[in-house]
């Protein structure tokens, strides 16, 4: 047994302990409840210690009870070194512990005499310590977010570290801000026009893209492969550099402030990678059951709706998720061409409350919530075809 | 026969993809072409509203003489700037009335009254008046003459159409000392940003790749940050910023890792002591940066990833029975594995944050030394209202990015010759 390696568990598994801890600690900060202290120093070397008396059993108790043991010691002497913190608290920091000792409990003299165990040891736990620092800082803005929308501006005034939710206050009082937005802010009126802009967005696009991409997968034309190129250095052109002129002329023709002029301003822009996406697709299809379709009489729209429609719906179904996606959070675009509220979508009307005079911040904050929580939704439910989607055409964003 | 079919298939061809060209053609290749055409010109927000004739009816009755009526038009010229000519006016009037004396300019023929007005001038004001009669003794509805508007029409030279060349714009550009400055600013946020990006994908490819439990769970959360809208998350992400009640500032307090609030959004530098040497660092910028990488690192994570499955699992076993230890495994097997795939995004993505609006326009504005050369388009063309500025810089923009295109199809093609 290499003393590097014994050195190498202890230091980073107790590091790693410690790091739960603080996220855990950082997020009952956030409960309003005062904690100014990480107590690194009595953490680190009770972690360490406990540590070297988890290699130590070994294998020698059952390994449940042996987790048991080690987290109840843990979280009792932070019992005893952290003062006035409510039960729940220390029910994490028990379970916290729990999960960290069940992670090490296989660890013992025999897996530290390995070959590399030092550096197998470091990239686990640098595995488990990035999925739980990429989960908190992914997911601490979303959650800080969603639990601004239901304070009030007198308590966020007040602590600005207090997060908790008053389940006590009763629903109507939680969902203040989310009736406000919705009554005060015409929100209700934002969000449908949202709703139109991107499902009217999916369907033009899909009209235009079906059969273009279908002649580029399949027919011979003079100028296809121009065609196929120029499709993706379209697509590369930002929407910054088209901005200036697409205002000039929505402006002279009377287009802008009209949910018409955005449909078509999206739909131009999401149509090259539709067809770029399409084509790819469509040539993946057996050109014998076109064929077989010939023979059978059918023309080429036949050809599309009967055969190459059905066999594609995934990626179809993609194409559609993606394009809902942009259109549903563009933001450039919008803030070009509107600037009257009856016409503003949800992102616009965000951005307009937020320049606008002082909105309470948890106005502000349920209508983000407003704003992203149908599209997450969206994400999580259609994952699949939203992936395939987001890998083929994510070159842009 | 088969010419004729070759014959019907372009036919068809055609007419399948000319929607999709016509309208990729006039709402994207248009205006960038037509960026040039604007970028010579001296044109300015204000000139974009095309001057119009207006006019404003009002009626008013004559004292005491139920029979008689006066009607006055307001006109105008909308425009401050510019002449319009040849106006024409054109108004209805019910049956039963017609006009005692009539100004030579005008016309009074079966209920419509036409006046050829002629030219006006910038800001031109001039009031109508004309009274009127009521032929067979039944009475003038106020009403009913309100209910008629008037209709003009005049022509006006449209800014954007003459034939009229500056080159003050680019001069403008390139002289401006900021410029430089701003282009470094471009380079160092768009470097930065897909670096990190790319770093921060391949940490969380590689993590995501092992088995644990939650693992598609874990998935979904790594690409909400790209999933999501941009303007809730950046207003988020500024409420948690904030340097007087946010919540960043505020636990780096209460922890007293800081003694007073960092203004990280709204500070352009911040000196930093490292081993006795002052570092300067750009401190709006770099949260920018940080913010941007957020944001786009699950793209990148899930190329990466996607790759990275594709990996042969044999690879590994032979590298364990060769001894090997993880960080060689890294370097020696998936390193070269997803070389290809970090080159490709590390292009396109250069090109994307080269462009990249709406994230700093959001969090910063272009405040604090985070103006970027779209933000510059920006407030060159809507907060100046100088819209021939806005448009040569979008110019220099198509130009970086007609360099970068050609490197990277020049890539691309070397690629493919290898394959």
């Amino acid at each position: 047994m290499k003393i590097k390696n014994i050195l190498t568990y202890c230091f980073i598994s107790s590091l790693f302990l410690f790091s739960l801890i603080c996220i855990w600690k950082i997020l009952v900060t956030l409960q309003g409840i005062e904690l100014i202290n990480f107590n690194f120093n009595k953490l680190f070397v009770f972690g360490i210690i406990l540590c070297v008396i988890n290699l130590l059993i070994g294998k020698k108790l059952n390994l449940n009870i042996k987790i048991t043991i080690l987290a109840l010691l843990f979280s009792i002497f932070d019992y005893f070194i952290s003062i006035n913190l409510p039960i729940w608290y220390s029910f994490g920091i028990f379970l916290i512990s729990l999960f960290f000792f069940n992670t090490i409990k296989n660890y013992d003299k025999n897996f530290l005499s390995k070959n590399h165990s030092s550096q197998k040891l470091f990239f686990n736990f640098l595995t488990l310590f990035g999925i739980t620092l990429f989960s908190f800082v992914i997911l601490f803005p979303f959650y800080m977010m969603l639990v601004t929308s239901f304070k009030t501006q007198a308590l966020l005034l007040l602590n600005p570290l207090d997060f908790s939710i008053n389940f006590a206050q009763g629903l109507p009082e939680l969902f203040k801000s989310y009736f406000i937005v919705f009554k005060d802010y015409n929100f209700g009126r934002y969000m449908l026009t949202s709703t139109i802009v991107s499902l009217g967005t999916v369907i033009i696009t899909l009209i235009f893209a079906i059969p273009a991409a279908y002649a580029v997968a399949r027919l011979n034309f003079f100028g296809k492969n121009f065609l196929s190129t120029s499709i993706l250095i379209i697509y590369l052109f930002p929407a910054i550099v088209l901005v200036i002129p697409l205002y000039t002329i929505f402006s002279q023709l009377g287009l802008r402030n009209s949910i018409e002029g955005l449909l078509i301003v999206y739909t131009a822009t999401t149509l090259p990678v539709a067809i770029y996406m399409l084509q790819g697709y469509f040539k993946s299809i057996p050109k014998e059951l076109e064929e077989a379709g010939i023979i059978d009489g059918q023309n080429w729209l036949g050809i599309i709706f009967k055969i190459i429609l059905p066999l594609s719906l995934p990626a179809i179904s993609s194409v559609a998720l993606y394009v809902f996606m942009i259109a549903w959070n563009e933001f450039l675009f919008s803030l070009m061409f509107l600037d009257r509220p009856n016409t503003f979508t949800l992102s616009r009307a965000i951005q307009f409350l937020n320049v606008g005079a002082e909105t309470p911040r948890q106005y502000l904050m349920a209508g983000s919530v407003v704003v992203t929580l149908p599209i997450l939704i969206i994400f999580v439910y259609f994952e699949k075809y939203l992936v395939s989607g987001l890998t083929a055409g994510s070159v842009k964003g | 026969m088969s010419s004729k079919l070759a014959k019907i298939e372009k036919r068809t061809a055609y007419l399948l993809i000319l929607p999709s060209v016509l309208l990729v053609f006039s709402i994207i290749l248009f205006p960038i072409f037509s960026n040039i055409w604007i970028s010579f010109k001296n044109v300015e927000l204000k000139d974009l509203r095309i001057p119009e004739p207006r006019a404003k009816k009002l009626v008013k009755s004559i004292n005491d003489n139920p029979n008689k009526i006066k009607v006055i038009y307001k006109l105008r010229n909308s425009s401050l700037t510019q002449e319009i000519t040849n106006v024409k006016f054109k108004d209805k009037y019910p049956d039963n009335i017609e006009p005692i004396s009539l100004d030579n300019k005008c016309q009074f023929k079966s209920n419509l009254l036409k006046c050829e007005l002629g030219n006006w001038p910038k800001k031109y004001r001039e009031n109508l008046e004309i009274v009127f009669q009521n032929v067979n003794n039944k009475e003038i509805s106020k009403k009913e003459l309100k209910s008629y508007k008037p209709k003009l029409s005049g022509k006006s030279q449209n800014i954007l159409l003459t034939y009229e060349f500056t080159l003050n714009n680019f001069k403008k550009v390139i002289k401006d000392k900021a410029f430089i400055d701003l282009l470094s600013t471009t380079f160092y946020y768009t470097f930065f940003g897909t670096i990190g990006a790319i770093v921060f994908g391949i940490l969380a490819a590689q993590m995501v790749n092992q088995k644990f439990f939650g693992r598609t769970f874990m998935r979904s959360v790594l690409l909400f940050p790209y999933v999501a809208p941009v303007v809730a998350l950046a207003y988020t992400w500024e409420l948690l910023l904030d340097p007087t009640s946010g919540t960043l500032n505020n636990l780096l307090i209460n922890y007293q890792i800081i003694d007073g609030p960092i203004n990280l959004l709204g500070q352009k530098y911040v000196t930093l002591n490292i081993l006795g040497f002052d570092f300067k660092l750009r401190l709006a910028l770099t949260t920018v940066i940080i913010f941007e990488i957020w944001r786009y690192f699950p793209l990148a994570f899930l190329f990466i990833l996607a790759r990275l499955q594709a990996v042969p699992k044999e690879l590994y076993e032979a590298a364990d029975v060769d001894g090997a230890n993880p960080v060689q495994k890294f370097l020696n097997i998936t390193l070269p594995q997803i070389l290809a795939v970090i080159s490709i995004l590390f292009m396109i993505r250069f090109i994307w944050n080269f462009n990249k609006f709406e994230d700093i326009f959001l969090l910063t504005g272009g405040a604090s030394g985070t103006r970027t050369l779209p933000i510059n388009v920006y407030q060159q063309g809507f907060s100046i209202g100088d819209i021939g500025m806005g448009s040569a810089v979008s110019i220099v923009i198509v130009v970086f990015l007609l360099i970068f295109m050609f490197i990277y199809f020049k890539l691309l093609g070397k690629r493919a010759d290898e394959n």
